[in-house]
């Protein structure tokens, strides 16, 4: 290198090709890394496919769990497993964002508010099993809701709460302070401003964070195992759609229920090797659950993302 | 001397000098200042709209204005100018409290508005009141993600208004006060944010005049457009003043001079000089103010 600051064009080139060189030897680490990542969870997916080919088939959907391996099914742990996600997803999406709402827009910003949010965002890393016996407690023994969906459904609402909070609050601070002025500007009240604008405007980060939050929810095995799942069902909950007025059910929030991966643990400790296919195939079908939740995410953040662009 | 605008000011002598470095700067397009200036006919300040009397400011422990007194005449332009920081957009968002918004503020003193001297910034005074009679423009266009028919129609719908018919004229009118019915009229369900920068804005001066406002703010309200866009906004606040009391901040001297009625000019959170606009312009009784228009900072 010249002591001056100035550069001869020879110098420049050479010390440009040596600078471009980097920029490559960069992106060929980071393909390398993203796509061994992707291998694994390619690896992983197709190995449970090829171990649980043999069982896959409609009777697989159709069947109650069984003695014999060939003929058990996964039917009452996909439909305890739905419900499950659907009590979650009821009472997670209104307290998290209600609590995401408090926080973002009305909490004045104090000592105490400090401390709710870093509890906020400490829930997130408390180890799922926690909650089960929190669960345990509470729901089963405390509010006598017994060992059944609602229950279930109530843990796995708690275990995402801090998910479905972190996520709201992020895409309610991505509304530009612009917007918000010209709404303030025209006489709103705090809540007209939240409702009219901030809430539609974030609707689709908060859809994509419940249904990240739903997609962890939905593999958890600790906390419902906790509270009292049974693995073994050969029944299903009443129906939540009845002929007669009023046409719906509610019993069924008490039934006792199994999900996916309960199903999967019981199947997976069985010696017999055949039970180990009924455990690959779940297994696959789980991963292609939480793969479709995903899938339906980014679907609405883009959708969302279309429409309003600050 | 803040207080020469409210004793009706005499005409100054036309035959001004010409100032140095404004008119240099000037585009072919624009009329050369001191034409600008020798055409405006209202040196006549008049009755006043509201008044700011010894009104002071702070951020925190940062005292943003101090001791602001200035009468801002009904139906006509008032510009406020002076260097970035110096006071100019604080003192606009005083009109409708748009600092409660944010914590850890104060004002002292009063910004009275005529005719029922209400004390804007009161602590008795709600601020949503303020802002439901007092109208602002951004700078930076900000129309919500809607379309432009509910952009226009949310003020209204804020005041109860749900009538179809009713919402429809209104937004008619208000489109047309912001003379951009004719660009608009087929497409008011589109999203406003598919319209043009200078479109948007307009829009956005339509969705403040829905609601038929006593003063209209306008925070720098072109620095983000084009010539073009500029041309028009500014062509429509000098037709706003027949309807409503128009404050505008702008850094833009030659702005002011084309659609104001009178000019204050801020320094460093004071108020140094009020007077006509043909009379800043052209002989400034404040050294500070000359230095200032003739481009010496800023």
């Amino acid at each position: 290198m010249a002591a001056t600051a100035h550069l001869t064009l020879e110098e420049i080139r050479r010390g440009l090709s040596w600078r471009k060189q980097l920029d490559k030897l960069f992106i060929a680490i980071g393909m390398a890394l993203l796509f061994g990542c992707l291998a694994i969870l390619a690896i992983l997916f197709f190995d449970l496919v090829r171990d649980g080919s043999s069982r896959f088939g409609w009777d697989f959907f159709t069947s109650f769990p069984s003695r014999k391996a060939e003929n058990a099914g996964i039917l009452s742990a996909a439909v305890g497993t739905m419900l499950i996600m659907v009590v979650t997803a009821l009472v997670a999406l209104p307290v998290g964002v209600a609590a995401a709402i408090y926080l973002e827009e009305y909490a004045p910003k104090n000592w105490f508010t400090g401390i709710i949010e870093i509890n906020v965002t400490n829930l997130a890393g408390v180890p799922s099993i926690i909650y089960g016996l929190l669960a345990l407690g509470l729901f089963v023994y405390q509010f006598n809701f017994g060992q059944s969906v609602l229950t279930a459904g109530l843990t796995l609402a708690l275990l995402i709460l801090p998910i479905v909070i972190v996520a709201t609050r992020e895409s309610l601070r991505a509304v530009p302070k612009a917007i918000r002025e010209a709404a303030y500007g025209l006489g709103a009240t705090r809540w007209e401003v939240t409702k009219d604008h901030v809430l539609p405007y974030s609707t689709g980060g908060i859809l994509t964070g419940l249904i990240l939050g739903l997609s962890r929810a939905i593999g958890e095995t600790a906390p419902i195992i906790t509270i009292g799942a049974l693995s073994f069902i050969a029944f299903l909950p009443p129906s939540p759609v009845t002929g007669e007025f009023p046409f719906l059910n509610f019993e069924w929030l008490m039934s006792e229920f199994t999900a996916m991966p309960i199903q999967m643990f019981n199947w997976v400790s069985r010696p017999d090797q055949a039970f180990q296919a009924n455990a690959a195939a779940a297994g696959a079908i789980l991963l292609g659950m939480t793969l479709a939740m995903n899938a339906v995410a980014i679907w609405i953040r883009y959708r969302f993302r279309k429409k309003i662009s600050w | 001397m803040n207080t020469l605008v409210d004793t009706q000011i005499a005409t100054q002598p036309r035959q001004a000098a010409t100032m140095q470095g404004e008119t240099s700067a000037q585009g072919s397009d624009t009329p050369s200042l001191s034409i600008v200036l020798e055409d405006r006919k209202s040196a006549r300040a008049n009755p006043a709209k509201a008044t700011a009397e010894k009104l002071n400011f702070w951020y925190g422990t940062n005292q943003a204005l101090k001791n602001i007194n200035l009468v801002i005449p009904e139906h006509q332009v008032t510009a406020l100018i002076g260097p970035s920081g110096c006071g100019k957009s604080t003192f606009l968002r005083c009109f409708n409290r748009m600092h409660d918004l944010q914590a850890d503020t104060k004002y002292e003193g009063a910004i009275t508005l005529r005719p029922d001297n209400v004390n804007l910034v009161g602590p008795e005074t709600d601020p949503i009141e303020v802002r439901m009679r007092i109208g602002m423009v951004f700078q930076k266009p900000n129309p919500f993600p809607k379309s432009v028919f509910e952009n226009v129609a949310y003020g209204l719908r804020l005041r109860g208004i749900r009538n179809k018919t009713e919402l429809a004229e209104r937004v008619e009118k208000a489109l047309r006060g912001a003379a951009i019915w004719d660009e608009v009229k087929d497409r008011l369900n589109d999203s406003a944010l598919a319209l043009s920068g200078g479109q948007m804005q307009r829009v956005c001066i339509s969705r403040a005049l829905a609601t038929e406002p006593e003063i209209l703010l306008f925070d720098e309200p072109t620095s983000a457009l084009d010539p073009i866009a500029t041309a028009k906004i500014e062509e429509l606040i000098t037709e706003l003043r027949q309807r409503v009391t128009v404050l505008i901040v702008t850094h833009n001297m030659q702005q002011a001079a084309r659609v104001s009625d009178f000019t204050a000019f801020m320094y460093l959170g004071e108020l140094v000089e009020v007077d006509a606009t043909s009379k800043i312009f052209t002989n400034p009784a404040k050294k500070a103010t000359e230095d200032y228009i003739t481009g010496r900072y800023g």
